[in-house]
């Protein structure tokens, strides 16, 4: 599939935005964040800015986003459709939260509280909603991938979500310098090892795939045809859907980009945000800066990867040659 | 609603039957396809760069070319593909807005292109590629089974067939209710089995696609025997022989 | 937000496809199939095959849908061109018509005057020849075809000698009741949708279906077996199963002694100046010998038992074999060995002895028998007609070699040998064929003098030398030395070989060069380079060697270039047309039929200020006063263009260009007063017309008494004698005592051996010219124009280019692996003996090809800055041609010979061999095409190509 940087970019700033939407949340709910102004309003403006820049992203690959509110109304069948109603939905927990934060005054404690929970529920439930729309495809075998008969893909989203929240949630309280962010660390470091092995886990799983389609179960011509192979395509230039659904990535090229990812977007934030907490003070907001930096770089990578990895079904009746 | 229709009992399920055994790839139906839609239900269908280094436009039917082998024989097989009209066409139930449905009475899958945002998310659904985006207009394109013909009050009756099937020179497409067992087309497809195309992602496409059939061979003929069975005497004993068997000692 | 139920899906189900329908005939190629044209607020809908149409009932290929785009393509010219600077650019000023008349009538005038000759009018894709021709000859040139010479004319020259029909137009298989079908030859086809339509119907029969050919795309790909034979071979092939046939004796004795010339003596004797003649009698009666009365006697007699075998001792002591034993003989030779066959050809010895044995069987075991009666041309009553149901036939390329003569003459003869020419199941003519063999038709032999018209037609077949166009001293009479010593049986000119000739001054200089719709500055030409140097070639004095170049396209091809004049023509939906009887008619089996093309659309109204080409033929006609064109008092005689024409001309009392509907009430077929009302009544009708033949006179028409006496009736045949089949050709037999010097005239010395050669009476298999002993490793280079392009002007077309922007070279995988070659790689490829020119090109891999050959698909590649496409479209950049390598002249031979078949002019497109080699690790990126040849600048004259389109969204009242 090709990697296109509207997807890219949506999936992986709303991810962490939903993510940090989440940890927020919880935080409120369990009393584990300060409930201070200036904190609620970075912290809280920050989370919807990352929402907000990832959905605007997703609109990009609209070709008439001027119609883009049509798209609420097939929740019943569509995961597209859901994620949008999630997505926009979340934005009502979500301010009672930044409003409880903001102006405590305003809203009850109860309500702050409520608030927070339906947060953590709503971008529980938009990040499901965005892993879904890829996980239902059935012409893409990776993204159908599952490990126990468990799909991986939402868990993957999950992970990323919930760690790219960890690591922002970490860098604020870093910069606030509040006490907080002392506690934090193993606890952002476990999310992004876990998101980091379900992704390990995912590429062993698509690499070992078996069940995987031909070009012979493609043209339905398997039962008296061992062989085949494409002669003449349809048109000698690249169409629509192959640049759409044709993107092949190199294996060489794929080896070197996971071992970046997983190693630049996961191990070396751990590092880095392990060792800002044994420094703490300065080196440790810049050590959160760099940490939240490398994981969504990280994610990014690991997001065109998802992509480009994937092989749809339509591309089997194009033998794309050099 | 994009969620699928349930299929009442004598609803049609209108689709084609295609026989690779007959396609030579002409094209003839890709080129008519286009020709009837960019004036028809789905128009324009658009075209970048009509003269220019990277032409693309939108087609609704592609004929891919293959070549086949097996332990005895080989072959070239010609592909047309264009939407399969599935029964359960996933393409239908991921659109976010309504624009894609699929029709309760003939099963028939279309775009609303009003509706649709071009999002793209039907043509990542359909595993058979049958979907193309409009490079122009920006909405999705498929194949309508030239829904405005085929009920077209307009046009003679025996030429409300899909423009595919009206053009195709080798007779390799047909036309016809695959939900009725005594349809002209249903018969064709019971005679010749052939494989579904990725069947067991059950998307149930409505299409079928005849495979290619065993070679014809003609069995009975016996090899030839030389006149002058012995092949003695060159030419003057083959002379010798024809004369004989031309004019038989009474 | 309002959720869309499924009930308000607002679909207009009738919405009315168009306000207007008109029916003509489609040009998008040779086919000639029925169309109904849809207007809307008059522009072109859709156009659909037309259900009533006797050639295409219905159906429509990927040209003919495309015609759309045709019509709506920015590289239509709009105005006549007057050349401002060199040859080879875009330096054109626009002239109005009355200037651009002016010029042509003032060259044509001056060439006239001093000699005609001087004009060399050629057509290509022209569907007009019947005018054409007419036209030339009243000029007074005889320099004058169309495209046949490099097309095929070995099919139809080798098809009219032998049996008076031939594949294509000629005549096709009796589809209904053929039990087998065999065909030959790499390429498409004139009759592409008809062929579609029958093989369709071959598989749902269950007949299997034989395809010879060096390629499996196509009808290859569906055939039940697939001969992938090596190119030019296929004589060979033939060649064999002939000797299977004959080495069984299994062959129609019957039908050879009643339709053939099997039995007629051949006289042997060395010595004598009738060697190789057929025995004759006093009164010039051919002789047969006849069994029971053990005697000479005339072939024509009845109750005769024909001696079909061995010696004859004739009263004047010669000694005298029928042709069939001279055939037997030829074919039983060990070189005609299924064995040998295998070796050269790559089809193994069992699958040809197989292939034979399966022709015997379905020919003598499975008969077909028709309820139809009969009478044969000696008043036999035939209570049934029986046939031996084999079809067989043959596409381009069989024809584009230098041995294509002799090879499609042995597809005939072993159509004749196994009784299945125009019998049900086999082979059957089209009306107005059969002629006879060969028709009785030659080219006019007369010295062109100033302002004197041509008394006879340019084109015919030569039966001896005497017929030759030559001069006293042997040196050519034509501008391509058609009916010379060079091509003797060049039926259809050498189109191929005019602008080397003329550039050359060999055999003389000209003036004017007028080509009509042929790409000759591209892909219509060998060598192109050498081609273009030919047609900017000065002199000394600095003027140009072709003084003048008219050309008439209605597209800004490779070749607007190269003219000084250009006069831009219609569309095919612009204009009048006839595809008329006197041409090649689109005649089914059963029915004469004929049509028209009509102007469906205004080529004036959309702006453009462009006229039929055939509109201007006539108005120079009657400008430059051609008898014929002009009434006495020197007014135009077809002021209203060639519609007039096409209704008021007679070629001979009676005989127009159109058949249906003649007489002044329009109730006359075929013979008739001029109608006013003609092609009235081919419009109402879909505008052709269909003269359906009565049952008996449908089969055997080579010797059906009733047909006969009917197609003399319409000047189909001289006269109501019969056809018979020529396995021996005596006509050819005259050409090599001449050579041997038996004969006058007598070739020159240089020709002698190339004459005595390959004018053999019977067909053989020979190597194609060029073909040297010790070519190395090397590989055979054809091309085919795929499907949806075959000869169509159809490579600016937006929805044809899409499926073929660029071309690659096929190469068997096997081939491949062995040279080190992966799929994608680019490759350099050389002729094998003219090491100079070089083209590059991207390599696929199939499993699908001959081994020793290499293919491409041909005429994708374009020159940049032609056609209105982008200059750095892929066409231009990565799109290449074969013509580069083919040599437009034999280099083994010391005479400047064309690369065409010896005896008919035939270009051998397809004898090229070529070396190939990887190209080195930088040359495999960027762009393909070389040579690459300048870009021919900016068209100024044409308004700018449309980034996008979107067709048609004005039907819908979509916004």
């Amino acid at each position: 599939m090709n990697p296109a940087y509207s997807v890219l970019f949506f999936t992986c700033l709303s991810g962490a935005g939903y993510g940090m939407l989440a940890v927020l949340g919880a935080g409120v709910l369990f009393d584990a964040l300060p409930a201070d102004f200036v904190f609620g309003v970075v912290s809280m403006g920050t989370c919807l800015g990352l929402i907000t820049s990832g959905l605007l992203c997703s609109t990009l690959h609209l070709h008439h986003p001027e119609r883009a509110w049509r798209a609420f109304s097939q929740w019943r069948s569509s995961w597209l459709s859901r994620e949008g109603v999630a997505a926009v939905a979340t934005f009502i927990p979500a301010a009672v939260l930044a409003l409880g934060w903001i102006f405590p005054a305003a809203v009850s404690a109860t309500f702050w509280k409520l608030g927070a929970l339906a947060s953590v529920l709503g971008a529980f439930a938009t990040v499901l909603c965005t892993a879904m729309i890829y996980a239902s495809l059935k012409p893409v075998g990776q993204w159908r991938i599952t490990l126990a008969s468990i799909p991986l893909v939402p868990f993957t989203y999950f992970g990323f979500a919930l760690a790219g929240g960890m690591v922002w949630a970490q860098l604020l309280l870093s910069a606030f310098e509040k006490p907080h962010a002392l506690h934090m660390p193993p606890l952002t470091c476990a999310a992004l090892a876990l998101a980091w092995a379900v992704k390990l886990l995912y590429w062993r799983q698509i690499d070992a795939q078996t069940n995987v389609h031909d070009l012979l179960d493609a043209t339905g011509l398997k039962e008296n045809w061992q062989n085949i192979r494409a002669f003449d395509s349809p048109h000698t230039e690249q169409n629509y859907l192959q640049k759409e659904m044709g993107y092949r990535v190199a294996r060489k090229h794929r080896d070197f980009l996971r071992r970046a990812a997983w190693r630049g977007g996961g191990v070396l934030p751990i590092v880095l945000l392990l060792a800002g907490a044994w420094a703490g003070g300065l080196a440790a907001s810049v050590c959160a800066l760099l940490a939240a930096a490398l994981f969504m770089l990280g994610t990014l990578i690991e997001r065109w990867l998802f992509f480009a990895e994937a092989v749809h079904t339509s591309s089997l009746y194009y033998d794309d040659k050099k | 609603m994009t969620s699928l229709p349930k299929r009442s009992k004598n609803a049609k399920k209108l689709g084609l039957v295609i026989d690779l055994d007959t396609c030579v790839g002409c094209h003839a139906c890709v080129v008519s396809c286009k020709e009837w839609n960019t004036g028809g239900y789905p128009a324009p269908l658009s075209d970048a760069q009509p003269y220019g280094r990277e032409p693309s436009g939108a087609f609704l039917n592609r004929v891919h070319s293959y070549e086949t082998a097996n332990e005895t024989s080989q072959r070239t097989v010609y592909f047309p593909k264009s939407c399969l009209h599935c029964e359960n066409a996933q393409c239908v139930t991921v659109c976010p807005t309504g624009a894609s449905y699929k029709r309760a009475e003939d099963g028939i899958v279309l775009v609303d292109e009003d509706l649709c945002i071009g999002c793209g998310l039907c043509a990542w659904a359909c595993p058979y590629g049958a979907r193309e985006m409009d490079p122009v207009v920006g909405v999705m394109k498929k194949c309508t089974l030239c829904i405005d013909r085929i009920y077209n009050e307009n046009i003679p009756p025996a030429e409300r067939r899909p423009a595919c099937v009206n053009a195709c020179p080798a007779g390799a497409r047909h036309f016809g209710d695959l939900g009725d067992p005594e349809s002209s087309a249903s018969k064709l497809a019971a005679q010749r089995p052939a494989q579904e195309p990725l069947g067991d992602l059950d998307y149930r496409p409505t299409n079928k696609y005849l495979a290619p059939r065993k070679p014809k061979s003609v069995t009975s003929a016996k090899p030839l025997e030389p006149v002058n069975r012995d092949g003695g005497g060159g030419f003057i004993g083959w002379v010798d022989a024809m004369l004989s068997k031309l004019n038989p000692p009474a | 937000m309002r959720m869309i139920q499924q009930n308000e899906r607002n679909i207009q189900l009738s919405e009315e496809p168009s306000d207007e329908v008109a029916t003509t005939t489609c040009y998008m190629c040779a086919c000639r199939c029925g169309i109904k044209v849809h207007l809307k607020n008059g522009k072109l809908r859709y156009i659909e095959g037309n259900e009533n149409h006797p050639v295409n009932k219905g159906v429509i290929c990927a040209k003919g849908s495309a015609g759309i785009m045709q019509q709506n393509s920015p590289a239509r010219l709009r105005k006549p061109l007057l050349r401002v600077g060199e040859r080879g650019s875009k330096n054109f000023k626009e002239i109005e018509w009355s200037e651009a008349l002016d010029i042509a009538t003032k060259w044509l005038q001056d060439a006239r005057e001093r000699n005609p000759r001087h004009l060399a009018f050629f057509t290509g894709r022209d569907q007009s020849q019947s005018l054409t021709g007419w036209w030339a000859m009243q000029y007074g040139t005889p320099n004058y075809a169309a495209h046949g010479g490099f097309c095929s004319v070995n099919m139809a020259a080798a098809g009219l000698y032998t049996f008076g029909g031939s594949f294509w137009e000629f005549g096709e298989t009796d589809w209904p009741h053929t039990k087998y079908f065999l065909l030959f030859g790499v390429a498409e086809d004139h009759a592409s949708n008809p062929l579609k339509i029958q093989l369709g119907q071959l598989k749902k029969r269950g007949v299997k279906f034989v395809s010879v050919n060096p390629v499996r795309t196509g009808y290859s790909a569906i055939a039940d077996e697939w001969l992938g034979i090596r190119p030019g071979t296929d004589g060979l092939f033939i060649g064999a199963l002939i000797h299977e046939l004959i080495k069984a004796g299994k062959v129609d004795f019957d039908y050879l002694q009643r339709y053939a010339n099997a039995a007629w003596l051949v006289i042997q004797d060395d010595a004598s100046k009738q060697d190789g003649l057929f025995a004759r009698d006093p009164s010039g009666n051919i002789l047969i010998y006849d069994e029971t009365t053990n005697a000479a006697v005339p072939a024509n007699q009845a109750n005769i038992k024909p001696r079909l075998l061995g010696e004859v001792k004739l009263s004047s002591g010669q000694t005298a074999t029928p042709v069939f034993h001279l055939l037997a003989k030829r074919f039983l030779e060990p070189e005609y060995a299924p064995e040998n066959a295998a070796e050269v050809t790559g089809i193994d010895a069992e699958t040809i002895k197989r292939i034979a044995a399966e022709l015997a069987h379905t020919a003598f075991e499975q008969e077909v028998r028709l309820d139809i009666p009969w009478t044969d041309s000696n008043g036999n009553h035939h209570a049934q007609t029986v046939g031996r149901p084999v079809g067989m036939h043959a596409m381009r390329g069989i024809s584009a070699h230098s041995n294509g003569f002799h090879t499609c003459r042995m597809i005939h003869i072993l159509q004749i040998l196994l009784g299945s020419i125009d019998c049900p199941g086999g082979f059957r003519y089209k009306p107005p064929y059969p002629k006879h063999a060969p028709p009785h038709l030659k080219p006019c032999r007369q010295e062109s003098s100033p302002c004197e018209p041509l008394p006879g037609p340019h084109l015919g077949f030569p039966e001896s030398p005497d017929d030759l166009l030559i001069n006293a001293d042997g040196s050519p009479m034509r501008i391509d030395k058609a009916f010379s010593w060079e091509a003797p049986l060049a039926a259809h000119g050498l189109m191929h070989a005019v602008i080397a000739n003329a550039a050359r001054h060999d055999p003389y200089p000209i003036d004017t060069l007028f080509l009509y719709m042929a790409n000759m500055a591209w892909n219509s030409s060998m060598d192109i380079t050498a081609t273009l140097e030919h047609l900017t070639a000065k002199d000394s004095n600095g003027k140009y060697k072709i003084p003048h170049i008219i050309y008439v396209d209605a597209f800004d091809s490779e070749t607007v270039a190269y003219a000084d004049l250009v006069l831009p023509d219609t569309t095919y939906l612009e204009r009048w047309d006839c595809i008329s009887m006197l041409d090649r008619p689109i005649s089914e089996p059963d029915a004469a039929a004929d049509a028209i093309r009509r102007p469906v659309l205004d080529a004036v109204r959309s702006g453009r200020d462009v006229r039929p080409f055939q509109d201007v033929l006539i108005e120079l006609g009657a400008r430059l006063q051609l008898p014929g064109f002009v009434k006495k008092d020197g007014t135009p005689r077809y002021p209203g263009g060639y519609a007039d024409y096409i209704v008021n001309h007679e070629r001979a009392p009676g005989i127009g260009p159109l058949s249906g509907w003649r007489g002044t009430n329009g109730d006359e077929f075929g013979v008739g007063d001029a109608n006013p009302r003609q092609l009235d009544r081919y419009i109402e009708n879909d505008c052709f017309h269909l003269f359906p033949l009565p049952q008996s006179q449908r089969y055997y028409r080579h010797a059906n008494r009733d047909y006969l006496q009917w197609a003399a009736y319409m000047r189909y045949r001289e006269d109501a004698s019969p056809t018979i089949f020529q396995l021996y050709l005596e006509p050819v037999q005259k050409f090599r005592l001449a050579a041997c010097g038996k004969r006058e005239p007598v070739p020159p010395a240089s020709e002698r051996e190339r004459i005595r050669r390959y004018f053999d009476p019977l067909p053989f298999w020979h190597a194609p010219l060029s073909w040297s002993a010790e070519a190395g490793d090397c590989f055979h280079a054809i091309s085919q124009r795929p499907m949806a392009m075959y000869h169509s002007w159809g490579s600016q077309n937006p929805w044809l280019r899409q499926i073929h922007t660029r071309n690659f070279l096929y190469i068997h995988t096997n081939k491949a692996a062995a040279l080190d070659l992966e799929d994608g790689d680019v490759v350099y490829l050389y002729n094998i003996d003219q090491k100079q020119t070089r083209i590059k090109a991207r390599i696929r891999t199939t499993g699908g090809t001959n081994p020793d050959t290499l293919w491409t698909w041909n005429a994708v590649a374009k020159r940049s800055g032609a056609w209105s496409l982008a200059k750095d479209s892929p066409e231009a950049r990565n799109g290449f041609l074969l013509n580069h390598l083919i040599a437009e002249t034999l280099s083994s031979s010391e005479s400047r010979y064309s690369n065409s078949d010896p005896v008919t002019g035939q270009a051998a497109w397809y004898d090229l061999r070529v070396r190939i080699e990887k190209a080195p690790a930088h040359e495999q990126h960027g762009d393909l095409q070389e040579p690459r040849l300048e870009d021919l600048g900016e068209a100024d004259f044409l308004p700018p190509a449309p980034s996008n389109l979107c067709y048609g969204t004005d039907f819908t009242g979509k916004p």
